[in-house]
C-alpha cells in the first residue's frame, strides 16, 4: 500500500460553542494516500464541506475544530499537525501544499479582477523572487493544462462560462503543484457531459503531476468511476470506507448501499433504484445510537442504543483475491453492528 | 465605450433642462424684482436709473421670450448671471465667487476626509468583526443618526464663548485681509475647525457603518475564502479581496456626496455663519435676490450632475461588470 500523505485522526468539527454547538463533523479518521483519489460521498448535510474546510482551517464562522489532528506528511520530512500550525506556516501550507478547489466554484473568482492577476498573486505570495513574467508565463501554462486559451488571461470571470471558471479554479488549484488537491463537489453545477469532460483531465493531470485528490460529492456513480477509494459520510461521520470496486460491487453499511441505489449505474448490470426512505438527521437533535437507525432496514435494538465504530469488519470476506475464510482486507472499514468490527483489527 | 458616450449625452441634456428651467421660473413667478429694488431704495431713484435696471435684469419688456431665452443662454456661456439684488450692482457671478471656495474648502475637504477615514476604519472594524472594535458600532450609529447642524449648535455652546480659541462664526477675523500670510491662515484654520469637525465627525460615522456592513458581507463571499485558502497575507485578502469590492456601492454613495457639497450643507453654514454659498442661498432667499438665487441652484445642479457622472465613470472603471465590451 502506498503511504500516507494526509491523515485525519478523531477530527471534531462544531458549529457554535457550548451547548447550542452543533456537531457537524465527528470523531473523522481518514488516510489519504499518496497519488491516490480519495472519494466522500453522503448527502446534503452529512457534513462533507465541513470536514474539507475543517482540515484546512478554513471554517466560516461560527465554526471551530473541537479537537483531532490533520497530520501533513512532507516528502520524506516529518509529519506535521495542520490544526497547530502557526499562521505564518499556515500561509506557507496552503495552497502551496494543499490546494482547495470550493463547491460552486461559479463565485471562487474575484469579480472585479483579471483571471491573470488571480493566477499570479498566489503564486507571488509563495514565490517572491518570481518575476512577473515567470508568473504570468506559469499562469499560461495552468490555463493551457486544463483546455482553456491563454487569451482567456485578462478576461474577467464574469466573460468566462461557468465551466470554463471551473477548470480556471482546478488550473489555480496546480499552480504550485501541491500534493494535495481537495475538491467539494467542483462541478455539481455543470452539465453531465462537461462534468466528466472535467474529471477525466482531473485524473488524467494526477496521473501525470503525481497528485492526491480528495472528490467530494453527493454522486456516487461519479466516485465509482474516477476515485481509487471511497469514504461515505452520514450525519458528521465516517460510515464506511473501502475501495470503489469493493464498495460498487458489496456495500456493507445499508446507508451505501442505499446511496448506491439513488443513482444509475453508468456501467455494469443494472439496478433498480430504490434510494433512501426518510430525510437526513438533524444535526441538532440526532437520534441515539447509530444515526442512520431510523431509515435503516434492517435496524436492530442495538442499533438505536451504541453507536457502532468504524472498524474492519469481522465477517466478511474480502473481495476477489482473497480466500474464503480470510477476513476483509485491511483498507476496507464499515461502522455497522450488522457487521461487527474484526477483533484482531483492533 | 459608447455606453459613456450615451451617458454623457444624457447628462448634456439633462443640464440643458436645468438651465430653461432656471430661466422660465423666476419669469412665472408673479412680482417684479425690480420693483422690490426700488421699494427698498426707499424711492431716492431716478425712472432714468428704473429703466437702466430693467435693461440691466434683462427685464426690459420689449424683448420676446424667446430673445430673452436666448439672451440668457449668451450670458450663461460668458458666466454672466446676472446682478445680485442684496450686494448690488456686483454681478452674481463674483459673489458666488466669493463664496464657493469657502464651500468649497470647508465641506469638500470634509466630505473627502470623512469618506476616506470612514471607509479606512469602516474596512477594519468589519474585518475584525467579533473583536473589541464591535463595540465602536453604536457609539457610530449614535453619532450618524445626529443631524450635524445639531452638533455643531452643541460645539457652539459647549466650545465657544467670549475668550475661547474658538471663533463662533466667519471664516476669518475680521480686521484681517484675504491673503496669504501666515496670520490670515491661522485665522482661516482656526474658523475652520469646529464647523469642519462637526461635518467630519457626522459623515464619517455614516461611512463607517456602510463599510463596516459591507465588509461582513463581502467577507463570507467565496472569492474571499478563497484568497484565504491561497495563503496569501491577511492584509492582501483584506484590501485586493475584501474592501476592494465592499468599496463598490460606497462609490457612488460618495459620488453623489460629492453634489450635495454646495448644497447639502446649508445648515451648517448658517449655523456657523460661515461665508459659504449655503449662507449665500440662505440671505438671497431672505432678501428675495433671485438672481442671486438662481445663480446658486444653477450651480448646485450643476454640481450634483457632474458628481452622478462621476459616479458613473468611478464604477465603470471600479467595476469590470458594468462594462459592456466588445
Ligand atoms: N454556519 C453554520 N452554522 C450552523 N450550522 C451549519 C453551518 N454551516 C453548516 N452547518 C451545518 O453543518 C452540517 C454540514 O454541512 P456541510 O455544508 O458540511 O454539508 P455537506 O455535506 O457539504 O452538504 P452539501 O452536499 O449540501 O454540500 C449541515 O447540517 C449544516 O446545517
Ligand atoms: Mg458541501
Amino acid at each position: 500500500m502506498t503511504d500516507a500523505v494526509l491523515e485525519i485522526r478523531g477530527l471534531n468539527v462544531d458549529y457554535g460553542l457550548g451547548d447550542e454547538a452543533v456537531h457537524a463533523v465527528r470523531d473523522v479518521d481518514l488516510t489519504l494516500h499518496r497519488g491516490e483519489v480519495l472519494g466522500l460521498a453522503g448527502e446534503s448535510g452529512s457534513g462533507k464541506s465541513t470536514l474539507a474546510y475543517g482540515l484546512t482551517r478554513l471554517l466560516p464562522p461560527p465554526g471551530v475544530i473541537a479537537g483531532g489532528e490533520v497530520l501533513y506528511h512532507p516528502d520524506g520530512g516529518a509529519p506535521v499537525d495542520v490544526l497547530r500550525m502557526t499562521l505564518p506556516e499556515l500561509r506557507k501550507f496552503r495552497w502551496a501544499e494543499t490546494a482547495i478547489v470550493f463547491q460552486g466554484a461559479m463565485n471562487s473568482l474575484n469579480p472585479v479582477h483579471r483571471i491573470s492577476s488571480q493566477l499570479t498573486d498566489v503564486i507571488k505570495a509563495h514565490d517572491p523572487r518570481s518575476t512577473p513574467a515567470s508568473r504570468l508565463a506559469r499562469a499560461r501554462e495552468m490555463l493551457r493544462l486544463v483546455g482553456i486559451s491563454a487569451d482567456r488571461l485578462d478576461s474577467y470571470p464574469h466573460q468566462l462560462s461557468g465551466g470554463m471558471r471551473q477548470r480556471v479554479m482546478i488550473g489555480m488549484a496546480l499552480a504550485l503543484e501541491p500534493k494535495v488537491v481537495i475538491m467539494d463537489e467542483p462541478t455539481t453545477a455543470l452539465d453531465v457531459v462537461v462534468q466528466r469532460q472535467i474529471l477525466r483531465q482531473l485524473v488524467e493531470l494526477r496521473e501525470r503531476l503525481g497528485f492526491s485528490v480528495v472528490f467530494i460529492t453527493h454522486d456516487l456513480s461519479l466516485l465509482v468511476e474516477f476515485s481509487d477509494r471511497i469514504a461515505i459520510m452520514y450525519g458528521g461521520r465516517i460510515v464506511e470506507e473501502a475501495t470503489s470496486a469493493d464498495l460498487y460491487r458489496d456495500p456493507l453499511h445499508p446507508y451505501s448501499h442505499g446511496l448506491l441505489n439513488s443513482f444509475p449505474a453508468l456501467r455494469g448490470p443494472k439496478r433498480e433504484l430504490t434510494g433512501i426512505p426518510g430525510s437526513p438527521p438533524d444535526l441538532r437533535a440526532m437520534p441515539p445510537g447509530c444515526a442512520f437507525h431510523p431509515r435503516c432496514p434492517h435496524a436492530m435494538e442495538r442499533c438505536g442504543v451504541e453507536v457502532p465504530v468504524l472498524g474492519i469488519p469481522g465477517d466478511v470476506r474480502s473481495g476477489h483475491d482473497a480466500g474464503a475464510n480470510e477476513p476483509a482486507p485491511a483498507d476496507r472499514t464499515v461502522a455497522c453492528w450488522l457487521h461487527p468490527v474484526h477483533d484482531d483489527g483492533l | 465605450m459608447s455606453y459613456l458616450l450615451k451617458r454623457i449625452a444624457f447628462y448634456v441634456f439633462t443640464a440643458w433642462a436645468a438651465v430653461t428651467i432656471n430661466f422660465l421660473i423666476p419669469r412665472a413667478i408673479p412680482g417684479d424684482p425690480v420693483q422690490a429694488l426700488i421699494t427698498r431704495s426707499r424711492g431716492q431713484m431716478t425712472s432714468e436709473a428704473v429703466q437702466s435696471l430693467y435693461v440691466l435684469f434683462g427685464l426690459d419688456k420689449d424683448a420676446s421670450l424667446v430673445e430673452q431665452y436666448f439672451t440668457y443662454l449668451g450670458q450663461l456661456l460668458r458666466g454672466d448671471l446676472g446682478l445680485s439684488f442684496t450686494y448690488f450692482p456686483s454681478p452674481v457671478s463674483q459673489v458666488i465667487g466669493d463664496g464657493l471656495p469657502w464651500t468649497l474648502g470647508l465641506v469638500g475637504i470634509t466630505t473627502v476626509l470623512g469618506f476616506l477615514i470612514g471607509t479606512a476604519l469602516g474596512t477594519g472594524i468589519g474585518w475584525r468583526r467579533g473583536s473589541w472594535a464591535d463595540a465602536l458600532i453604536p457609539v457610530t450609529t449614535f453619532v450618524s443618526s445626529i443631524p450635524y447642524f445639531w452638533l455643531g449648535l452643541i460645539a457652539i455652546a459647549l466650545l465657544t464663548g467670549p475668550d475661547s480659541f474658538f471663533p463662533a462664526s466667519g471664516a476669518y477675523d475680521g480686521g484681517l485681509v484675504p491673503n496669504p500670510d501666515p496670520q490670515f491662515i491661522g485665522s482661516v484654520l482656526r474658523h475652520g475647525i469646529l464647523p469642519a469637525f462637526t461635518i467630519l465627525i457626522s459623515s464619517m460615522a455614516g461611512w463607517i457603518l456602510s463599510m463596516r456592513n459591507m465588509m461582513v458581507t463581502v467577507s463570507s463571499e467565496d472569492y474571499v475564502t478563497v484568497a484565504h485558502a491561497k495563503g496569501l497575507s491577511d492584509r492582501r485578502v483584506m484590501v485586493g479581496y475584501a474592501a476592494r469590492n465592499a468599496l463598490l456601492p460606497n462609490v457612488s454613495g460618495f459620488a453623489l456626496s460629492l453634489g450635495f457639497i454646495v448644497g447639502g450643507t446649508l445648515l451648517v453654514e448658517i449655523v456657523f455663519s460661515y461665508p459659504g454659498l449655503g449662507l449665500q442661498l440662505f440671505q438671497a432667499v431672505g432678501a428675495k435676490d433671485y438672481p442671486l438665487m438662481q445663480g446658486v441652484f444653477l450651480i448646485i445642479t450643476l454640481s450634483v450632475l457632474l458628481a452622478n457622472f462621476l459616479a458613473d465613470v468611478a464604477y465603470l472603471a471600479l467595476d469590470p461588470r458594468t462594462r459592456r465590451e466588445g
